[in-house]
């Protein structure tokens, strides 16, 4: 009788680390680490020897040296007196506020010409698609050229706003005038707007290397603080309505708490616009925004939008027409059926995509470098980069900052994609 | 006698009343059925007429005839009256060739237009696979396209001959064997180069035969040594055979029978021909890279996995600028020193690799959208993993994710404008600046942008149309 015998003993080939499914997997992880530490190492060979034979080094210590090159728009202090860091940080906050007003401006356009699109009125329809389709197929550097060359050659010079006796007399009208009821003044030199003063200004403080003006941070204290009240009176008023079936008369207390406190603290630090005014050959007082921050801006915006749109229509037509039935079957009005059915809906299907148009909207930031917008990409991997020639530190180092920033809104979009997903049980 | 009080016969129908029919119906459905719709179609209107009445003028006023911009106003004036506004078109008539072709040698024009033309011929079988009507419609125009512009560019007799014998011959084998024409889909990036940079015509011959190496050695040594192992072999003796065959041969080949055209540089070439060779170069390319990489992504091996989601989210965490500027200035300090190759082909790769990330997400999310019991049934009939990607997963992967796919195809292609910034002559920046700089042309705007971005804006919707012709030919389910 024949035994049972043990199962076959495993004898270990080298053709089982190809053939063997069971070890292919470890065998082709090992080569490609292999060639990947290979590929690295070469890199970094070839990289020591280059700098050792162009005779440089690889170090930051540049970043603390005089800079010594003007940077038009500054948001924080800055003189050519100080150090390539503080330069960096300027163009920074260059490219961080076109981003910012960039992802603003497109997102309201967006959602307006998304909904638009779908509206059916069908000449705003085709309008809309026309836009859409525009904007779309035509490259960005274009619309920020076309926007740039428009505002700096199109508009008057700031002589054309002159009003002297003469013309007064004989009736004639300057051949440009301000816009926005005589508060700003589009010249060929940029765009003059008012500034808001302080007449008992707080001062400021300074952050780290940041100064952060006390009037403003009272400003978003004050106002913080009315919308949070505003909320406990709302949740008391509900309470109460719920243990007595009587609601209380809010609203003149809601506006009481939002706007009384702002208004206070406005004569409080004596806030008020100062307008532009032209002196002598140019505009003095207010702020002069330059052509190449709004050109970019425009540009961003528009091109932006277009894309919002499409994201916002693909949303709004992903909800299935049995919701929109199914809300009303309950009774809902259609505007609750919109904000409480219809749109919680479409955000999850528009926030993913928005989130990506945002980044792009970011990345495409450094293209203000076409119309000379010194942001991180003029400063540091511009003006910087060719003064003190280190290509390899200025790079990495401009990247590594593109790169922190896209993870920080991508990390900050998805908590909040997070919070809006479908809870799926 | 009788007499009927009613009426023996029915009356026929009246028509609807009018405010139920024809153009008020439509008006009073589609532009007047709410207060707030009547709003829109003002404004719609009130839009309309700006944006006509500012432009109409401009462009009835067009000058084509002129040698400068002054010149152009002058005639505007003496035609509409002083002060009217009317689009100078001369700009375009005289510098044309600029935005198409950069500081290409005019007497080689035939050979990018050639390229172009057999761009479409070799697109043809991989866009209309098999689909006889539709390849003797795209083959034929081309055949066409090739006699009119090559004529108009004056081409040599006998390239203008092969050329268009080339054309008939491909439309021939169309109508055949429909299937053989991918064949010059292969040899068309190799001729493809030769047509525009010139040279020897060895070169790429030599160079594509290490391809035929890698096969042969591959046919040869599975028998012997089995399939994977035989595939290692092969690389390797293609890799050897470009290092240190490939040049000796070629230029021992041009010794004995010499055959080439006129070498071009890479610094004339610019315009609208250097933003279709760095796109299409980038998008064929871009595609299997991408494909790879979101398998990796989606891999079950940690090491292949962190590999491909550093790459991706490395490539698409910074601008391509920073990107183009790494081609520029810091390929210099990676390579060995004194390696220096050409700016195009540099900017090519970083393209390829900027597309290929957002490529491979577009495709991940193809993958995921994939029921699971794809990859179960693929599992249990017991496919390895190539065949049950090749033949279950990516086609229907590929398939959802078309759209996605050709916008990221046609964000490439616009961003090949971009390339301006690491001193290539782009038609937007490039080509529009230097036009502008010129003294004649000085002031001039709206032109130059209007006839850049039109283009751009022909092959960037026509490709999004085609993507939607696609998606209704793949579209298989019953709705």
């Amino acid at each position: 009788m024949a035994m049972a015998t043990d199962a076959p003993k495993e004898t270990f080939r080298l053709s089982m680390l190809v053939y063997d499914t069971r070890y292919r997997s470890y065998t082709i992880q090992i080569v490609v680490l292999l060639l990947f530490a290979m590929a690295v190492a070469w890199l970094l060979n070839n990289t020591v020897e280059n700098l050792a034979v162009r005779g440089k080094e690889f170090n930051f210590a540049f970043l603390w040296q005089r800079a010594g090159y003007d940077i038009g728009q500054q948001l924080i202090p800055y003189t050519n007196d100080d150090t390539h860091f503080r330069a960096l940080l300027v163009g920074l906050v260059n490219t961080l506020v076109v981003a910012f007003w960039g992802c603003v401006f497109a997102t309201i356009l967006g959602v307006i010409i998304g909904v638009l699109r779908l509206s059916n009125n069908w000449l705003i329809g085709r309008l809309m698609t026309v836009y859409v389709e525009v904007f779309r197929n035509v490259p960005l550097l274009l619309w920020i050229l076309l926007s740039y060359v428009i505002l700096s050659e199109t508009t008057p010079q700031p002589r054309d706003f002159r009003v002297t006796d003469e013309m007064i007399a004989a009736g004639e009208e300057p051949k440009a005038s301000m816009i926005l009821f005589d508060t700003v003044a589009v010249t060929n030199r940029g765009t003059n707007i008012p500034a808001p003063l302080f007449d008992r200004s707080l001062g400021s403080i300074q952050i780290g290397f940041l100064p952060v003006s006390l009037n403003l941070l009272a400003f978003i204290v004050v106002i913080i603080a009315s919308v949070w009240a505003n909320r406990r009176l709302l949740a008391h008023a509900k309470a109460v309505q719920e243990a007595t079936g009587d609601r209380p008369v809010t609203w003149w207390k809601s506006l009481l708490i939002l706007f009384g406190p702002v208004i206070a603290l406005k004569f409080a630090l004596g806030l008020h616009l100062e307008i532009p005014e032209l002196k002598g050959f140019n505009f003095q007082g207010g702020i002069l925004v330059a052509h190449s921050f709004t050109a970019l801006l425009i540009a961003l915006s528009l091109y932006t939008a277009a894309f919002i749109a499409e994201i916002v229509r693909a949303g709004i037509l992903a909800i299935s027409r049995g919701q929109t039935e199914a809300a009303f079957a309950l009774g809902l009005r259609p505007n609750r059926t919109m904000s409480l059915i219809i749109l919680p809906q479409a955000l999850r299907v528009i926030i993913p995509p928005l989130i990506s148009q945002f980044l792009n909207l970011t990345k495409n930031t450094s293209l203000g470098i076409a119309v000379s917008y010194l942001d991180l990409r003029g400063t540091l991997g511009g003006i910087t980069l060719n003064q003190t020639g280190r290509e390899l530190e200025c790079m990495l180092l401009m990247m590594l900052i593109y790169l922190s920033i896209s993870l920080m809104i991508s990390a900050v979009m998805n908590i909040y994609n997070k919070s809006v997903q479908l809870k799926a049980r | 006698m009788s007499v009927s009080f009613t009426r023996k016969e029915m009356l026929p129908p009246l028509p609807p009343p009018v405010g139920e029919r024809g153009v008020v119906k439509w008006a009073r459905e589609n532009l007047f059925s709410s207060p707030l719709n009547i709003a829109l179609t003002v404004l719609g209107v009130l839009i309309v007429w700006w944006l006509v009445s500012a432009s109409l003028p401009w462009w009835l006023n067009s000058v084509w005839n002129a040698s400068s911009l002054g010149e152009c106003r002058e005639i505007v004036a003496a035609r509409a009256g002083e002060g009217a506004t009317g689009a100078c078109w001369a700009m375009i008539r005289e510098r044309w060739h600029q935005f198409i072709f950069g500081f290409y040698p005019p007497s080689e024009y035939w050979r990018p237009v050639l390229a172009f033309g057999l761009l479409f011929a070799a697109l043809a079988p991989v866009l209309f696979s098999g689909e006889k009507r539709n390849l003797l419609i795209v083959l034929g125009s081309v055949t066409v396209f090739l006699a009119v512009t090559l004529w108009l560019a004056e081409t040599p007799v006998v390239a203008l001959v092969l050329s268009l014998a080339l054309a008939v011959v491909l439309v021939a084998v169309s109508q055949i064997a429909p299937g053989k024409v991918l064949w010059f889909t292969l040899i068309y990036p190799p001729l493809c180069y030769w047509l525009l940079w010139g040279g020897s015509i060895w070169s790429p011959i030599v160079a594509m035969a290490g391809f035929a190496v890698l096969y042969a050695v591959f046919r040869l040594a599975s028998p012997l040594i089995g399939l994977a192992p035989a595939a290692g072999a092969g690389v390797v003796a293609a890799v050897l055979w470009w290092l240190y065959l490939d040049v000796p041969i070629a230029s021992f080949l041009q010794s004995a029978l010499p055959f080439g055209i006129d070498a071009i540089n890479s610094d004339r070439f610019g315009g609208f021909l250097l933003a279709i060779v760095i796109g299409v170069t980038g998008i064929s390319f871009s595609l299997p890279i991408g494909i790879l990489l979101a398998l990796g992504r989606q891999s079950d091996m940690l090491i292949v996995k962190t590999l491909s989601v550093g790459f991706i989210e490395f490539i698409r965490g910074v601008p391509l600028i920073t990107l183009l500027f790494t081609a520029s200035l810091l390929l210099q300090y990676f390579l060995p020193p004194g390696t220096n190759f050409d700016i195009i082909l540099r900017v090519i790769i970083l393209v390829t690799f900027f597309a290929a990330a957002y490529l491979a997400e577009v495709i991940r999310g193809g993958l995921a959208a994939l029921p699971r019991g794809q990859y179960e049934a693929a599992d249990a009939l017991g496919l390895d993993y190539w065949r049950a990607q090749r033949l279950i997963i990516l086609p229907q992967a590929l398939k959802i994710s078309i759209p996605s796919i050709v916008s990221t195809f046609i964000g490439l292609f616009k961003d090949t404008t971009l390339v301006a910034f690491v001193g290539l002559m782009d038609p937007l920046k490039g080509v529009t600046q230097i036009v502008r700089a010129d003294i004649n042309w000085k002031g001039i705007y709206w032109e130059p942008y209007i006839f850049v971005g039109a283009i751009f804006f022909v092959f960037c919707f026509g490709m999004s149309r085609y993507s939607m012709y696609l998606e209704q030919k793949l579209k298989t389910d019953h709705r």
